[in-house]
C-alpha cells in the first residue's frame, strides 16, 4: 500500500488543487447568507419541538410523570412520550442502547423523557417545565472510581500486549508509576444541535439535521419511525461545527423531530437550547490513566503497563472505537519494547460520552507524554532528550499493536527541523535563567510530538461515493457523501473535481450532502473525509471524463493523446471547443454523463478480535514547542509563545490546512486548560453553559504563534494527490501546552515529578505547586515515584 | 407619552406598536423579520453570534458599539440605529471587515462570523483606537469561535479596521444623525396595560411614579442579567421598565474628590473615569465581560443584581463608595456594603431604585490593587476578585479597607484582616502574618463549579500577599502573568 515517494519533480499540473482557495461559503458566512437548519424557510405550519426531562433527577425509576399541566398550555400541540414511536425506541449507532425517550428509568441527569410540540419553541420549552415527574432516586455512579468500584463497563475489557512487560518491569534499572486524570471536553459547536422534519407522501419523511453522519440520520429515523430506509432522506448543507459532537449524538433530536411530524403529519423542529445541548449529549471522554514504565539510567523505556480507565457514560455510543484509539495511540511516537495497554469502558450515570476530534487518541498520547517527563525530571535530564531517545527508529519501529511505523524518517526531520526553528535550546537557557530569578513567576517549555494513525479502525467504514453529473451547458454537479463542517472538506473536492475536468471553480456546483444521492455512507469523521470523498469523486469525474474522451476520440478520429481539457476548453488536436459544447455533442450521441464513483481505502487489514493485522493506512506527523508562564501563587497562566510544524503531505489547499492546524491546536489547548466539566455530588453536569465552561477566546492565543506547514516529500500513501487528512491530528499538537506547563511546575523542586491533572485550571496548577512544595526532596540518584 | 419603539435599520426609520415586555432583538430579527444572518449560538450573552452593532448619539456623534441581541430586550434599541450582517454589503460589495475575513480565511464553519463580522464592523467606526493585536483581542472576547483559533479573524480585523472609516455609514453619517436626533425625545414610552407592558420613562420623576405605581415590575437596565431569566429561566415578567432613557441617570462626572456614577452609566461609559484612578480598575474594567456587556450592562444593574460575584462591588466597596436610592418620595445614601445584606437580599424597599453611588477617590498615601481570578482571563466570572487600600502612614498600614467577591453570599469585607493589618510594617513581611492569619476568619467560601472553597481560601490570602508585595514595592511584572501596570512602581509614600 506504500508507493515510492512521488518526488516534487513528478508533482502533476493542477490549476486549483495545492491553491490557497477560500473556503467554499467564506463570501456567504461573512455576508450571513449561509444557511443553516435554523435559516431554511419554515413550511407553513412549521411545529417545534422541546425536550421534557427531570431537573432533580439524575437516576433511578419513573414513579410518576403527570404531563396534563404540559399539555393545557397554551400553543401546546401534542406531547411525545415512549409510547408514540410506531419503531424502535432507540437511536443508537450500533449497541440499541439509547431510547429517544426514557421510558421507565432516568439512566442521567438530562435524559430526555418526553417531548412538548407546539406553535412557538417559546411555548414549547415553557410547556415542558409544567411537568410533575417523580423519580425513585438510586444513588448514581457518577466518577471513574465509582464505576471500577461498582466494576460496571459498557463493553469488555480490551488490551494490547507485547512481550513480556512483567519481565521488562522487573529487568528495568528504574521504575515509575503514577495516576493522572484526563478531563473531557464539551464541543461547543456554535450551532448547536437541530434537526428539522418534512413528512412525504405515503409515510415518507425528509429530515434536514446538522449531522456528521447522514446516512446513521437516514437509518435511525427509518427505524424509530417504523417505515424502510428507502422512505427516509436525510440532508445537510453544512453544519456550523461538529468536532465529533455530530457523528452519532445528532440521532436524537433528528428522531424527534421525524417522530413529531409523524405523528402530527406536519413540519417540525427541534432546536436544542444551549443549555440543554451542553447537558443532554455526550462529550469527550475523561480517563482515569493508571501508568508504570521501566527504564534505564539513559531514559530509554524498557516496559510500560498502563491502564486506561475510561468513562463512557450511560451507554456504549461510539465508546468502543474511542478506547481502541486511546490505546492506538498510547504509544504518542515512543517505542515501548514490553508494553501491556489495558483498557476498561466504564459505565457510569452521565451523558453518553462521544466522539471528539482525536477520538480518545488525545487522551492516549497526553499519558504517554506524562511518562516521559516522568522519566526525564526524575533523571534530571530535558524532556525533549527522553522523547528522541525513545523515538519510532529503523529497528524499533513497531507498536504495540503490530503495525510498523515506517515514516519514522519524517517524524525525525520535522522534529529536528522544530527543534532549531523554534530556537529550543537556547530558550531552555533563557527559561532557566528566567526561573532561578523568579520566586513568583514560573516558565515551562516542551516540544512534544504528535503521530497520529488515519483510516476508521472499523474497516468498513473506509469506504466513500460520489456522484458527479456533467450538463449539456458543461455545468458539473458534484455531490458526495461527505459532510461539511466547517474543515473545508467540499471546497477541496471541488478543487479536485474542477482540475480533472479543467474547469474553473465556479463551473462547479457544490450541492448537500443528502442521502437519496449517495447512500450507505461512512460518517464524516476520523479525518478521512477528503481521503475518501476526493477520491470517490475524481473516480466519479475520471469516468466522465474517459467517457468523453473515448467519444471524441471516435468522433474526430485521433488518439486519447490529442485530446487536452483545460481552461474551461477542450481540445481535440488543433481545434478547440467549449466543455458544454462537447457535452451536448456526448448528450445527442448518447453518453452517460454521470456517474457515482467509489473509493475503498486499501490496505487495511486490521482484524480486532485477533488485535493484529494493520489498522491505519498511514501516520500523520506534528510537532509543537509552547512555552507557558505560571502563577505560583494563584495559578494563573499564560502561553507566551507556540511553535507549530505540521505534516499534512503535499497539502490540496495550504490555507484550508493551516486552518485546520491553528484550530485544532487551540481547541486542544482548551482542553487541556480552560475547559473544565464539573459534576456535583449528585451527578448533575453544573458547567452547562458558557458562561462556565469555558472555551478559549482571543486573547488566550498566544501573539508569538509560528504554524507552519512541514515541506513534505508527499505522502507515502497512495492518497489524493499525495496530501494527508488534517482534521484531527493538529488537536494533539497542545500537549505541548499541558507539558509546559509541568515543567514550569517541575522547576520549584528539581527532580520531583508533579502531579497535574488535565485539564490545567489555575485550581489545578495550584494543587499541584501545592504537592510539589510539599514533597521531599528528590534524592539524587534514585527513582522518584510520582 | 409615546406608545411605539422608533429606530432605524437599513436607511429606514421602523415604528413598532407592538412591543411584548419580553421579545427579544434576536427573536424580532431572526422570526418576525426573517433576518437569519444574525445567529444564535447560545441565547446568553456569552458567545456572541448573535452581535449586531447599535449606533447612538454620544456627544453629537453616531457611535456604534456590539450588543448581544439575544439578551437585549427589543424595546432597548428605540432611539437606535440597528445594524445586522444583512446591511453592510453595498450593492452586492462586500464590506472592508467581510472582505479582509474571506481574503484571510477568517471562516471555517461560519456560525460564529456574522457575530465577529458586526463586532468588527464597531471597531472599524471607532476612533482613536491603537492598532494593536491586544486592541483587537479585546474588542473580540466576547465573540467565541471554535474552528479557526482566531488568529486569522485577529488578523482580518487588524487588516481592515484602523484606517479611517470608508463605507456606507460613514458616507451616509451626517443624514443618520439628524434622524437619530429626531428619533430622540423625552416623551414616557409606554406599550401594553395596565397589567402587561413594555414601559421607558424619559425622567427620574417619571421612572419613580410609575414604578411607585408597579413595584411589582421589573427594572431593566442593560438586562445582561434580565435577559437571562427571559431565555435560560423562562420567566415571564409581564411588566418591563427600561431605564435606558431616563434623563440623567447616566451620567458620569469626576470631581476632585470622586466620581458620580449614574446607575444606568454602562461599563463602557465609566471605563475611562474608573481608568484614570487606578490602572487596575483600568483592567477590571475590561475584563468584565465583553465589548458587548460592556456596551450594555450598567454599574447600577451590577449592584443592585446582589451578586456574590459581581466584580464591580468589591472594588467599589474598598474605596468606599456610597449608593443613592431613590422612590416616589423618597431618598437615601448608603455605604455600599450595607446595601448588601445577605445572598440574595439587598437593602432596597418595593418601589426604591438606584440612582448612582460616588466613588471617592484615594488619598495620596493610599494605594489601591485588585485582582480578579478566573478560569479564562477574558469575559469570564471571577472565582475570587479581591480589593484592597491601604492608607500607609510612614511606611507602616494606618488603616486598610479589603473586601472580596467570590468568598461569601455578598461582596464582603474582611474585616478581621483589616484590624489584623493595622500597624504592619511594609518593609517587613514578618508583620503581615497577624492580617494574613486573620483573614482565615472573615471567610468561610464555598465549592462551586467555578473553585473549591479551599481554592478561594488559598487565593484569598495569596491576593491579599499580592497587595501588601506590591504596596511594598514589588515590581508588578514580577507576580503578575497578566502584568497591566507596566512600570508602575506607585509604592505609597
Ligand atoms: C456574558 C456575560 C458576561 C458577564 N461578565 C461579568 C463579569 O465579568 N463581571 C461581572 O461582575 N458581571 C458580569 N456579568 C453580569 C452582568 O453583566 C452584570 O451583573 C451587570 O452589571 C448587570 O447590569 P445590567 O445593567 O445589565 O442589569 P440588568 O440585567 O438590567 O438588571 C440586573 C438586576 O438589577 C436590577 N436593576 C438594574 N438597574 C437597577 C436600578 N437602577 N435600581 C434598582 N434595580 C436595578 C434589575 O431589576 C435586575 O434585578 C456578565 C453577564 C453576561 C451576560
Ligand atoms: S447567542 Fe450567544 S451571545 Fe447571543
Ligand atoms: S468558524 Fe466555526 S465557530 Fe467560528
Amino acid at each position: 500500500m506504500t508507493a515510492p515517494l512521488d518526488p516534487r519533480t513528478a508533482e502533476p499540473q493542477t490549476r486549483f488543487v495545492r491553491k490557497d482557495l477560500p473556503h467554499d461559503s467564506a463570501a456567504k458566512h461573512v455576508a450571513g447568507t449561509a444557511t443553516y437548519i435554523d435559516d431554511v424557510v419554515e413550511p407553513v405550519g412549521t411545529l417545534h419541538i422541546a425536550p421534557g426531562w427531570a431537573r432533580k433527577s439524575v437516576r433511578g425509576k419513573i414513579l410518576r410523570l403527570d404531563l396534563n399541566a404540559v399539555k393545557a398550555y397554551p400553543g401546546v400541540v401534542e406531547v411525545l412520550t415512549a409510547e408514540s414511536i410506531r419503531g424502535t425506541n432507540d437511536c443508537s449507532s450500533a449497541f440499541g442502547d439509547d431510547p429517544v425517550l426514557a421510558s421507565d428509568e432516568v439512566l442521567f441527569y438530562g435524559q430526555v423523557i418526553f417531548a412538548v410540540v407546539a406553535e412557538t419553541r417559546d411555548a414549547a420549552r415553557k410547556a415542558a417545565q409544567q411537568a410533575v415527574i417523580e423519580v425513585e432516586p438510586i444513588t448514581p455512579i457518577i466518577t471513574a472510581e465509582d464505576a471500577v468500584a461498582a466494576d460496571i463497563t459498557v463493553l469488555p475489557d480490551y488490551q494490547f500486549r507485547r512481550g513480556s512487560p512483567e519481565t521488562g518491569m522487573t529487568a528495568a534499572e528504574r521504575r515509575l508509576s503514577g495516576v493522572m486524570h484526563i478531563g473531557g471536553q464539551e464541543h461547543f459547536y456554535l450551532e448547536g444541535q437541530i434537526a428539522m422534519a418534512v413528512p412525504q407522501e405515503d409515510g415518507g419523511m425528509f429530515v434536514y439535521s446538522s449531522t456528521q453522519h447522514p446516512t446513521e440520520i437516514q437509518h435511525t429515523v427509518a427505524k424509530v419511525l417504523g417505515v424502510p430506509d428507502a422512505l427516509v432522506t436525510a440532508e445537510v448543507r453544512r453544519m456550523g461545527g461538529g468536532f465529533g459532537g455530530k457523528e452519532s449524538q445528532a440521532n436524537q433530536w433528528a428522531s424527534l423531530a421525524a417522530l413529531a411530524a409523524q405523528v402530527t403529519c406536519k413540519p417540525c423542529k427541534m432546536r436544542l437550547d444551549r443549555d440543554d445541548d451542553m447537558i443532554m449529549t455526550g462529550k469527550r471522554h475523561d480517563f482515569r490513566v493508571e501508568w508504570e514504565i521501566g527504564h534505564d539510567s539513559a531514559g530509554r523505556i524498557r516496559a510500560v503497563e498502563i491502564n486506561f480507565l475510561g468513562r463512557c457514560g450511560y451507554s456504549a455510543d461510539l465508546s468502543l472505537g474511542i478506547n481502541d484509539r486511546t490505546m492506538f495511540h498510547a504509544d504518542s511516537s515512543y517505542f515501548y519494547p514490553d508494553a501491556a495497554i489495558r483498557s476498561r469502558r466504564l459505565k457510569t450515570d452521565t451523558c453518553s460520552n462521544t466522539a471528539f476530534r482525536g477520538f480518545g487518541g488525545p487522551q492516549g498520547m497526553l499519558a504517554a507524554e506524562r511518562m516521559i517527563d516522568a522519566i526525564a525530571i526524575s533523571l534530571g535530564m530535558d524532556p525533549l532528550e527522553v522523547r528522541k531517545l525513545n523515538f519510532y527508529d529503523g529497528e524499533r519501529n513497531l507498536t504495540p499493536y503490530g503495525m510498523p511505523v515506517e515514516e519514522f524518517e519524517t517524524l525525525h526531520e520535522l522534529i529536528q527541523q522544530l527543534e532549531a526553528s523554534s530556537d529550543y535550546w537556547a530558550r531552555r537557557d533563557a527559561v532557566r535563567a528566567f526561573n532561578a530569578e523568579n520566586a513568583v513567576l514560573k516558565k515551562g517549555l516542551a516540544l512534544t510530538p504528535v503521530k497520529f494513525g488515519i483510516s476508521f479502525t472499523l474497516k468498513h467504514l473506509n469506504q466513500a461515493g460520489a456522484l458527479v453529473h456533467l450538463y449539456t451547458d458543461g455545468s458539473i454537479h458534484l455531490n458526495h457523501g461527505g459532510t461539511e463542517m466547517g474543515q473545508g472538506l467540499y471546497q477541496k473536492v471541488a478543487q479536485v473535481v474542477a482540475d480533472e475536468f479543467g474547469v474553473t471553480m465556479d463551473k462547479v456546483r457544490i450541492t448537500a450532502t443528502n442521502t437519496s444521492k449517495v447512500p450507505n455512507t461512512a460518517p464524516t469523521a476520523a479525518s478521512s473525509g477528503t481521503d475518501l470523498n476526493a477520491m470517490a469523486a475524481r473516480n466519479a469525474a475520471s469516468e466522465i471524463k474517459s467517457r468523453l474522451i473515448a467519444f471524441l476520440c471516435e468522433q474526430h478520429g485521433c488518439g486519447a493523446e490529442a485530446i487536452h481539457f483545460g481552461d474551461n476548453k477542450v481540445l481535440v488536436g488543433d481545434k478547440s471547443f467549449s466543455l458544454g459544447e462537447i457535452a451536448k455533442q456526448a448528450h445527442m450521441a448518447r453518453i452517460q454523463m454521470s456517474h457515482a464513483g467509489f473509493y475503498a481505502t486499501p490496505g487495511i487489514t486490521w482484524d480486532r478480535e485477533s488485535a493484529t493485522g494493520r489498522p491505519f493506512f498511514y501516520f500523520a506527523y506534528g510537532g509543537a514547542c509552547s512555552e507557558v508562564t505560571i502563577d505560583t501563587m494563584t495559578g494563573e497562566m499564560t502561553v507566551d509563545r507556540v511553535d507549530i510544524l505540521h505534516d499534512v503531505g503535499h497539502s490540496l489547499n495550504p490555507a484550508i490546512d493551516l486552518g485546520q492546524i491553528e484550530g485544532g491546536f487551540v481547541q486542544g489547548m482548551g482542553w487541556l486548560t480552560t475547559e473544565e466539566l464539573v459534576w456535583d455530588e449528585h451527578g448533575r453536569l453544573r458547567t452547562h453553559a458558557p458562561s462556565t465552561y469555558k472555551i478559549p477566546t482571543a486573547s488566550d492565543v498566544p501573539e508569538d504563534f509560528r504554524v507552519k506547514l512541514y515541506e513534505s516529500r508527499g505522502n507515502p500513501a497512495e492518497t489524493i494527490y499525495r496530501s494527508k487528512a488534517v482534521g484531527e491530528p493538529p488537536l494533539m499538537l497542545a500537549n505541548s501546552v499541558f507539558c509546559a506547563i509541568n515543567d514550569a511546575v517541575a522547576s520549584l523542586k528539581p527532580g520531583v515529578v508533579p502531579e497535574l491533572n488535565a485539564p490545567a485550571t489555575p485550581e489545578a496548577i495550584m494543587s499541584a505547586v501545592h504537592k510539589i512544595k510539599r514533597a521531599p526532596a528528590a534524592r539524587h540518584g534514585e527513582p522518584e515515584t510520582s | 407619552m409615546r406608545d411605539t419603539v422608533r429606530f432605524l435599520k437599513g436607511g429606514e426609520v421602523v415604528e413598532l406598536t407592538d412591543v411584548q415586555p419580553t421579545e427579544t432583538l434576536l427573536d424580532y430579527l431572526r422570526l418576525r423579520r426573517r433576518e437569519t444572518g444574525t445567529k444564535e449560538g447560545c441565547g446568553e450573552g456569552d458567545c456572541g453570534a448573535c452581535t449586531v452593532a447599535l449606533g447612538r448619539l454620544m456627544d453629537g456623534k453616531v457611535v456604534y458599539q456590539p450588543v448581544n441581541s439575544c439578551i437585549q430586550l427589543l424595546g432597548m434599541i428605540d432611539g437606535a440605529e440597528v445594524v445586522t450582517v444583512e446591511d453592510l454589503r453595498q450593492d452586492e460589495r462586500l464590506h472592508p471587515v467581510q472582505q479582509a475575513m474571506v481574503e484571510l480565511h477568517g471562516s471555517q464553519c461560519g456560525f460564529c462570523t456574522p457575530g465577529f463580522i458586526m463586532t468588527m464592523f464597531t471597531l472599524y467606526h471607532a476612533e482613536g483606537q491603537e492598532k494593536s493585536r491586544k486592541t483587537v483581542t479585546d474588542w473580540l472576547a466576547g465573540n467565541l469561535c471554535r474552528c479557526t483559533g482566531y488568529r486569522p479573524i485577529v488578523d482580518a480585523a487588524l487588516q481592515s479596521c484602523f484606517d479611517a472609516a470608508d463605507d456606507a455609514f460613514a458616507w451616509r453619517a451626517n443624514e443618520t444623525r439628524e434622524v437619530l436626533r429626531a428619533l430622540m425625545d423625552s416623551r414616557d414610552i409606554y406599550i401594553g396595560n395596565g397589567d402587561s407592558f413594555f414601559a421607558s420613562p424619559a425622567s427620574i420623576d417619571g421612572l419613580a411614579a410609575l414604578y411607585g405605581q408597579h413595584p411589582d415590575a421589573t427594572l431593566v437596565a442593560g438586562a445582561t442579567d434580565v435577559g437571562l431569566w427571559i431565555t435560560k429561566h423562562l420567566s415571564d415578567l409581564p411588566k418591563t421598565i427600561w431605564l435606558g432613557r431616563v434623563n440623567g441617570l447616566d451620567r458620569v462626572e469626576e470631581t476632585p474628590t470622586g466620581i458620580l456614577i449614574g446607575a444606568t452609566a454602562t461599563y463602557a461609559a465609566s471605563e475611562p473615569a474608573m481608568g484614570r484612578i487606578s490602572p487596575d480598575l483600568a483592567e477590571l474594567w475590561r475584563r468584565i465581560g465583553s465589548k458587548q456587556v460592556r456596551a450594555s450592562g450598567t454599574i447600577g444593574g451590577n449592584i443592585a443584581n446582589g451578586s456574590p460575584i459581581g466584580d464591580t462591588p468589591p472594588a467599589l466597596i474598598a474605596l468606599g463608595a456610597a449608593l443613592e436610592l431613590q422612590s416616589a418620595d423618597d431618598s437615601r445614601t448608603l455605604a455600599l456594603e450595607d446595601f448588601f445584606i445577605d445572598y440574595g437580599k439587598q437593602d432596597r424597599e418595593p418601589g426604591e431604585f438606584v440612582t448612582g453611588l460616588f466613588v471617592p477617590r484615594p488619598d495620596d498615601n493610599q494605594v489601591f490593587r485588585c485582582y480578579k481570578i478566573s478560569k479564562r482571563f477574558d469575559q469570564d466570572i471571577s472565582s475570587v476578585m479581591g480589593a484592597f487600600l491601604f492608607t500607609i502612614v510612614d511606611g507602616e498600614i494606618a488603616a486598610a479597607r479589603i473586601a472580596y467577591g467570590g468568598m461569601a453570599g455578598t461582596p464582603k469585607r474582611a474585616f478581621a484582616a483589616e484590624t489584623g493589618l493595622v500597624g504592619a510594617v511594609l518593609d517587613d513581611p514578618s508583620t503581615w502574618s497577624t492580617g494574613m492569619k486573620a483573614l482565615l476568619g472573615d471567610f468561610t467560601p464555598l465549592s462551586d463549579m467555578r473553585a473549591s472553597a479551599e481554592y478561594r481560601m488559598e487565593t484569598a490570602r495569596a491576593l491579599l500577599a499580592k497587595a501588601l508585595m506590591e504596596a511594598s514595592g514589588t515590581d508588578p511584572a514580577q507576580i503578575r502573568v497578566l502584568n497591566t501596570r507596566e512600570g508602575s512602581h506607585d509604592r505609597a509614600a
